[in-house]
């Protein structure tokens, strides 16, 4: 099929940035995606341009390492699909692809589609872990978690940080990566002392990185590629409350 | 010439790691935050080991090429993690994970490696449960387990088809608590392209700042590397876009030995190429195995749709050669008996390079739901990649390169024969022998990273004699001036092919030649044509752009030019092993009924090998493999 592309190209984090527009007659419908990218970039080095960065590792949609918005997407038109799991047999002849970078103030472009996301690990670096050293711990069967507590748990604990949920976002909150985590941890009997404090650090390292709140309107669900649900925002709020509750008087003290 | 001392504890094999743990000098606690180690590499043996060092004191700086941490190709890894806790009643124990592991690597590994993996399986499993990993569960609230290729009792544990990632995951937030502490500092998007050596001792690496260009050199009194294996070198693996060889290869050109090279998995069950774009493969996890039969039509170039295709019709070629292991048999030999069949015309799928993976008869005894329950996001990926429902139509799988069991040589404290190079997970030739069993690399890494390397590395430090240094000294500025000149070269060759058109290359090479089946006639042809490649390579580059910012050409430019020396490694080193073994089978060596035939008299050792310099032959050093408390056998799953 023949496709038209328009992509963000944006020499440095500086660079004001376009949209560039390419031609690939012969894309086969059994292309992934980057696949067609590649094509793209063997041709503009066999021109002596520029490929286009983007960022790419596993191509099998675990690692997280690949995202950018196709035609307003996050990931792309297709549901609970990573880009580099995305197959060109979605798309039809003809049609047009505007291909641009994860926008949000916390996510700095480094170069056409590739971004800066590092505030998320440092969102993790305020709780995101139950505190323990390797070398003590006691035989994994004697903490019992019931298997829908497991599950659930799993369920949020399948974020790959790719930060679709932040582009995605007409605020750019961050609340359901960050939900996500509160909720693995916190639905299973280990995590359960560091709850309260983990909520209470995680949103305020949020809040400090520069995401949005949380306006319950769900577009960051809909982008998700592992199928995070809101509800893992209502626990980070629940739990969030909880500690603001449980540790009012160290917060009052602590502001002031 | 340095000697190939592997420091084997004596004693009784079941003793040996506790008796090393008691005689390791240890650092004083208010000392080891006076020295900084580096680890370079941040997957599951990377991450382990540097949280581990950050909770014991030490300062750690910690490198990865990948945007975060969390990246590391670990992630990918599906199907599960061995342990021998025996929860499931049904005979486990440590000296069948260890004996398993042995027999599956075709007793090609040091056999007090494997018995130590197997007696810290258990650990591993307690530390991730602590740390919040969650492994599946019974209803009551147990643990899990399902059955892997190898093995006849249920010991791998798992989380969904995502093990990999959680355990990974598991890691990274403990590596995160660290950074957070100020014990860690992370460099991402920084790669290691040069090991500085000073007095003998490795002291430092040169890398790259991936986003700005800007070469640097860090010391430490220490390097570990655990920056994975090197599948990649075929082109098309199950590995990530950019796993890669560059820190270990960088390593072994200072003097680091690389042990079997020739020792690569190729994994029995990948979704079979779409065509020439195809820019990796992907696995199907060894656990479907579990539930999915594997079959051909008995006729070549039967061309009826699968449905159509009668039992009587079918070769259940697994469960008829192997009755007792059936469709678990281990990789090499799933691999090479699909190898025969699709060489045979019975392959199915395009091209004929395909068989089939069927769940039907699973999907009548359990139900359309437990099925789907039990492998619901593989499938998922399966219809993402090939359009096709595997709980309609049986799923068509085909080997592809998917691990490497050679690496850096390392004795039994995971040390290179370099001083103060420590070498982790994937990235060694430590425990799987020419084969890996499933399950076993997520125990490997941690294993190493928890639980091997926060004990003996404290030893070599404690043990004293390193040298102040900074880097400002000599050996830092000739390897920083190298790095500098060999990024220029790369920017400034101009000529007209990308280095993908390189690597392409190499990978066509190396699949024909140097893949499943490998003969004398074939290796040597490869060593003919791998030089000329490299030639090639080094006169009609092209690299856009400079070498002062964000080229992801240039990152590329620099693994491929050095796939296309260890790929030469690779071959000489099977060339030189006359027998066949795990993964390495070489055609003029098999017995009557195709199975791999090893020679034991010439051939159980690991085979070490020295860089010389450019363009030298490369000089072979041996470890005899000496086994103490197990009779060799042949292999059989029959």
């Amino acid at each position: 099929m023949r496709l038209t592309l328009e992509i963000w190209r944006q020499k440095d984090a500086q660079d004001a940035g376009r949209f560039a527009r390419y031609d690939l007659p012969d894309v086969s419908e059994h292309m992934s995606f980057l696949e067609m990218l590649d094509v793209l970039n063997q041709e503009l080095i066999g021109k002596g341009e520029e490929p286009v960065a983007f960022d790419s590792d596993c191509r099998e949609g675990i690692c997280g390492m690949c995202g950018f918005v196709v035609n307003g997407y996050p990931h792309g038109p297709q549901p609970a699909t990573t880009v580099c799991q995305l197959h060109m047999r979605h798309f039809h002849d003809g049609e047009v692809l505007r291909l641009e970078p994860f926008r949000a103030k916390a996510f700095p472009v480094i170069k056409d589609l590739a971004i800066d996301r590092s505030a998320l690990d440092r969102i993790i670096m305020a709780g995101g872990y139950i505190s323990t050293n390797a070398g003590g711990p006691r035989d994994a069967n004697s903490i019992l978690v019931g298997k829908k507590e497991s599950d659930l748990s799993m369920d949020a604990a399948a974020c790959i940080g790719c930060g679709a949920c932040v582009a995605a976002c007409p605020n750019a909150s961050a609340s359901l990566f960050t939900g996500g985590k509160i909720s693995h941890l916190g639905l299973l009997p280990q995590g359960e002392p560091e709850r309260k404090t983990r909520a209470l650090n995680m949103v305020e390292r949020h809040n400090q990185e520069g995401f949005g709140g949380c306006t319950v309107i769900g577009a960051c669900a809909e982008a998700c590629p592992k199928g995070l649900k809101l509800d893992f925002i209502a626990r980070m709020n629940k739990d969030y409350l909880a500690g603001s509750l449980t540790f009012r008087e160290e917060a009052a003290a602590s502001s002031g | 010439m340095p000697t190939l001392d592997s420091r084997i504890p004596s004693g009784p094999l079941a003793d040996k790691w506790t008796k090393r743990k008691n005689d390791l000098k240890l650092v004083n606690p208010a000392n080891k935050r006076k020295y900084t180690i580096i680890v370079v590499g941040t997957g599951l043996a990377g991450a382990s080991a540097a949280s581990s060092f950050g909770e014991l004191g030490y300062n750690v700086k910690n490198f990865c090429f990948q945007d975060t941490p969390r990246r590391a190709h670990s992630i990918a890894a599906q199907g599960g993690i061995n342990a021998a806790k025996s929860y499931q009643n049904d005979g486990d124990s440590v000296w069948r994970l260890f004996y398993d592991t042995i027999k599956g690597g075709d007793f090609r590994a040091r056999e007090a490696n494997v018995h130590r993996l197997a007696e810290v399986s258990n650990s591993i499993i307690d530390q991730a449960t602590a740390q919040g990993v969650p492994f599946a569960r019974e209803y009551g609230g147990l643990l899990a387990n399902r059955s892997f290729g190898g093995a006849l009792v249920s010991r791998t544990f798992y989380a969904r088809g995502q093990t990999g990632q959680q355990l990974l995951i598991g890691a990274y937030q403990s590596l995160m608590r660290q950074v957070e502490l100020g014990k860690v500092t992370m460099f991402p998007r920084t790669e290691m392209l040069d090991l500085v050596v000073i007095d003998g001792r490795a002291r430092g690496i040169v890398t790259r700042n991936l986003i700005t260009g800007k070469i640097e050199s860090h010391i430490g009194d220490a390097v570990v590397l655990a920056t994975g294996g090197y599948g990649n070198l075929y082109y098309l693996s199950t590995n990530a876009k950019g796993s890669n060889a560059t820190a270990i290869w960088r390593a072994h050109r200072k003097g680091a030995f690389f042990a079997n090279p020739s020792y690569t998995q190729i994994h029995p069950t990948c979704i079979p190429r779409a065509g020439e774009f195809q820019s990796k493969l992907t696995l199907m996890s060894e656990s479907l195995r579990n539930d999915g039969r594997i079959w051909v039509p008995k006729k070549a170039g039967d061309k009826r749709s699968p449905d159509q295709i009668p039992e009587g019709d079918r070769d259940y070629y697994l469960e008829r050669k192997y009755p007792t292991y059936g469709n678990l048999a281990p990789r090499d030999i799933s691999s090479r008996a699909a190898k025969q069949v699709c060489d045979a015309g019975m392959g199915v799928g395009p091209g004929g390079l395909g068989v089939y993976l069927d769940f039907a008869d699973s999907i009548k005894r359990l139900g359309k739901n437990a099925i789907a329950e039990r492998y619901g996001n593989l499938f998922e990926m399966y219809n993402r990649i090939t359009g096709e429902d595997p709980l309609a139509v049986p799923m068509r799988i085909y080997p592809a390169v998917h691990y490497t069991m050679g690496g850096l040589w390392v004795d039994y404290d995971l040390m290179s024969n370099l001083p103060g190079l420590f070498v982790l997970g994937e990235a060694n030739f430590s425990d799987h022998g020419a084969n890996r069993l499933g399950a076993s690399a997520l125990m490997q890494g941690l294993a190493d990273g928890y639980f091997v390397i926060p004990y003996t590395i404290g030893d070599y430090l404690a043990r004293g004699g390193i040298a102040k240094a900074g880097t400002d000294h000599a050996e830092f500025k000739t390897a920083e001036k190298a790095v500098e000149d060999r990024e220029k070269r790369f920017v400034s060759i101009n000529g007209k092919h990308s280095a993908d058109w390189f690597h392409k290359k190499l990978g066509e090479i190396m699949w024909s030649d140097v893949g499943m089946a490998r003969s004398k006639e074939s290796l040597e042809r490869a060593l003919k044509a791998i030089p000329e490649v490299r030639e090639q390579f080094w006169k009609d580059l092209r690299v856009p752009g400079s070498a002062g910012d964000f080229n992801q050409e240039l990152e590329k430019a620099g693994r491929v030019a050095d796939f296309l020396e260890l790929g030469e490694l690779l071959t000489w080193d099977a060339l030189q092993r006359n027998e066949s073994c795990g993964g390495h089978f070489r055609t003029e060596y098999q017995t009557d009924e195709g199975e791999a035939k090893r020679n034991d008299a010439e051939y159980a050792y690991a085979a070490a090998w020295e860089w010389t310099g450019e363009n030298k032959p490369w000089t072979l050093n041996k470890e005899p493999l000496v086994f103490e408390s197990i009779q060799l056998q042949t292999r059989s799953y029959k």
